[in-house]
């Protein structure tokens, strides 16, 4: 989870990923972010994110992201 | 002779009143609707004394917006669309360019609308729409105005901080949709798949043909461009067989893998342009649709909308790119040495324009108009308008025009026009940050802010998204100890734009 966090504290500095549960509808993430988190996540973490997971539900908080990274990890 | 975009909508509306023309899934507007709301709109801006003036469109993306366009130029007016989601600091900016006495708000801008500093009447959608249309009273606006009327202002990012509003007339418009609609053969069964905001020319390409043709335009909720399999869901379910986006958007799709799963299987109209399409993208959209026709569009707003096309005809080498291809039948393209010669064969050159679609000029401001509209240096004969684009172009060993790069510090983002020192111009104002410069880094599409002061990134950031569009804020911010200086002491661009391809190598 650090990992994530650094990862997206490095994109968006001044968004407290800690809390912040709207990345998507709040409209901090864009298209070219979710383009770069999918590279880094999966460079990252070993893991290959399908294109059904790229969805606002599984990016719309770091806490959604990791659940996505875990599930995609033991599959 | 066509003289006035509404021709398009009156010759259209009579046909087919009941064809749905746009729609954004929740809501959708029939040609008859349309032409209703129009009239009606256009009837209150000229009984209320509006005529030959900007008004202010102040609504969010949906088919009511549309209206609200066709209903200023009803009432003889200008319509300047202004996204409703950008930064209230950078509407007021643009506001304070235009002093319009009307803003037409809609699907809830209002108190928004009254929280901006401006003393413009403001006028509510729904109600305007919903006025009786005066025929008489349209009829005699109609006869007196010219094709050299201006229709809109866009605005478009400016290096000093202040957008520059681009004014466009209804020939130019005519003309380029005439053109434009021929080169890629639109016709009634087209049905567009709309990506590009309403606050920018780029949505030309789909308003204005639904109208001639009777064709079909859904307004494709931003959303859906997260989420790219839902996105081809989403194109399949409405039957979309034409979409000119943004390399970006298409490249999202393709780069994430989901032409593999499924494809848009109604596409046989794909144009893209704004900013160059890496070939190992184009190569997968080619290879998942090998029926559908692919062509680059190129132009600046300056000279409303495209100005330029190529039709994909062959295969390219991944380091190769896309030509631009030939301007369209009206429209003239100089390619200019710095001595102000025509460039010779494969020499680089500014892509200059020429032809009806060059637009007015910026809107209030004369000077810099002056700067970019020109009189033609090859021309001593007679008095000839250009508008100079600071691009740098080279014709190719076919003859095709080849974008190179920019003169300047212009770049384009996620297909949005962006010019660097505007962002750096926001930075500049936080009275924590000291020395600032913005570079952009090409192969990852993002925009790395440097600067140096006491402030924080974070609270930087924050700054930045209170005065600027989401789309200019900075995708990395670093704070440095030091500016890094050329020897003649200015700020060492080539070197931080080295930094931030660099940093990312490191990481691998």
């Amino acid at each position: 989870m650090e990992e994530l966090l650094a990862i997206l504290n490095e994109m968006h500095p001044e968004v407290d990923f800690e809390i912040a549960d709207n990345l998507i509808d709040g409209k901090i993430l864009d298209s070219i972010d979710i383009v770069s988190l999918v590279g880094e996540l999966s460079d990252t973490f070993s893991i290959e994110i399908p294109a059904e997971e790229i969805v606002p539900e599984n990016f719309n908080s770091a806490q959604a992201l990791w659940d996505m990274i875990c599930r995609l990890d033991e599959a | 002779m066509q003289r006035n975009v509404l021709e398009y909508l009156e010759a259209t509306a009579p046909r087919l009143p009941d064809k749905v023309a746009f729609s954004d899934g929740a809501a959708s507007l029939t040609f008859g609707q349309l032409f209703r709301a129009a009239r009606g709109i256009g009837t209150l801006l000229a009984q209320k004394g509006h005529s030959r003036e900007p008004v202010a469109v102040f609504m969010p993306r949906c088919p009511d917006t549309v209206a609200a366009f066709f209903g200023v130029a009803y009432s003889g007016c200008f319509y300047v669309p202004i996204d409703s989601e950008m930064p209230q600091y950078r509407i007021e900016l643009i506001l304070q360019t235009l002093r319009p006495r009307a803003v037409l708000c809609g699907g809830g801008t209002r108190p928004a609308a009254e929280q901006l500093g401006t003393d413009a009447v403001l006028y509510d959608f729904d109600e305007a729409a919903r006025t009786a249309p005066d025929d008489a009273l349209l009829s005699s606006i109609r006869a007196g105005q010219l094709d050299t009327d201006p229709l809109y202002v866009v605005f478009t990012s400016g290096s000093t901080g202040v957008p520059k509003g681009v004014v466009a007339c209804h020939r130019s418009v005519i003309d380029y949709i005439e053109q434009l609609s021929a080169a890629l053969g639109f016709s009634e069964d087209t049905v567009f798949g709309s990506q590009t905001p309403l606050y920018f020319d780029a949505c030309l390409k789909e308003l204005y043909p639904t109208l001639k043709f009777g064709a079909t335009t859904y307004l494709i909720p931003r959303s859906l461009f997260l989420s790219p399999v839902r996105l081809v869901d989403y194109l399949n379910e409405h039957r979309i067989n034409t979409v000119c986006w943004v390399a970006s958007a298409l490249t999202m799709i393709s780069g994430l893998k989901v032409l593999d799963k499924k494809i848009p299987e109604y596409l046989h109209t794909v144009a893209f342009g704004s900013e160059v399409f890496p070939i190992r993208q184009f190569k997968r959209w080619r290879a998942a649709l090998p029926g559908a026709r692919f062509t680059n569009l190129y132009g600046p707003t300056e000279c409303t909308g495209m100005s330029c096309f190529y039709h994909v005809d062959r295969d390219f080498e991944d380091d190769e790119s896309i030509p631009i291809g030939r301007p369209f039948p009206n429209t003239g393209i100089l390619l200019l040495t710095q001595d102000d010669r025509e460039a010779a064969p494969g020499q680089v050159g500014e892509i200059c324009i020429r032809g009806t679609c060059v637009t007015m000029g910026y809107y209030r401001m004369p000077e810099k108009t002056a700067e970019c509209f020109v009189q033609n240096p090859l021309n001593d004969a007679y008095p000839e308008l250009i508008y100079r684009t600071g691009d740098l172009g080279r014709y190719n060993d076919r003859g095709e025009l080849v974008f190179v790069s920019r003169k300047d510090y212009q770049i384009k983002h996620m297909g949005h026009r962006i010019e660097l020192q505007e962002i750096e111009a926001a930075v500049a104002a936080h009275p924590q940050a000291a020395a600032v410069c913005a570079v952009y880094h090409k192969e990852k599409d993002r925009i790395v802010l440097y600067y140096t002061g006491e402030a924080q990134p974070g609270e930087l950031t924050a700054f930045l998204r209170e005065k600027l569009p989401r789309y200019m804020i900075p995708n990395r911010t670093e704070r440095l100890e030091r500016m890094p200086l050329t020897p003649n002491g200015k700020i060492d661009r080539k070197l931080l734009a080295a930094r931030a391809s660099g940093a990312e190598q490191e990481k691998g």
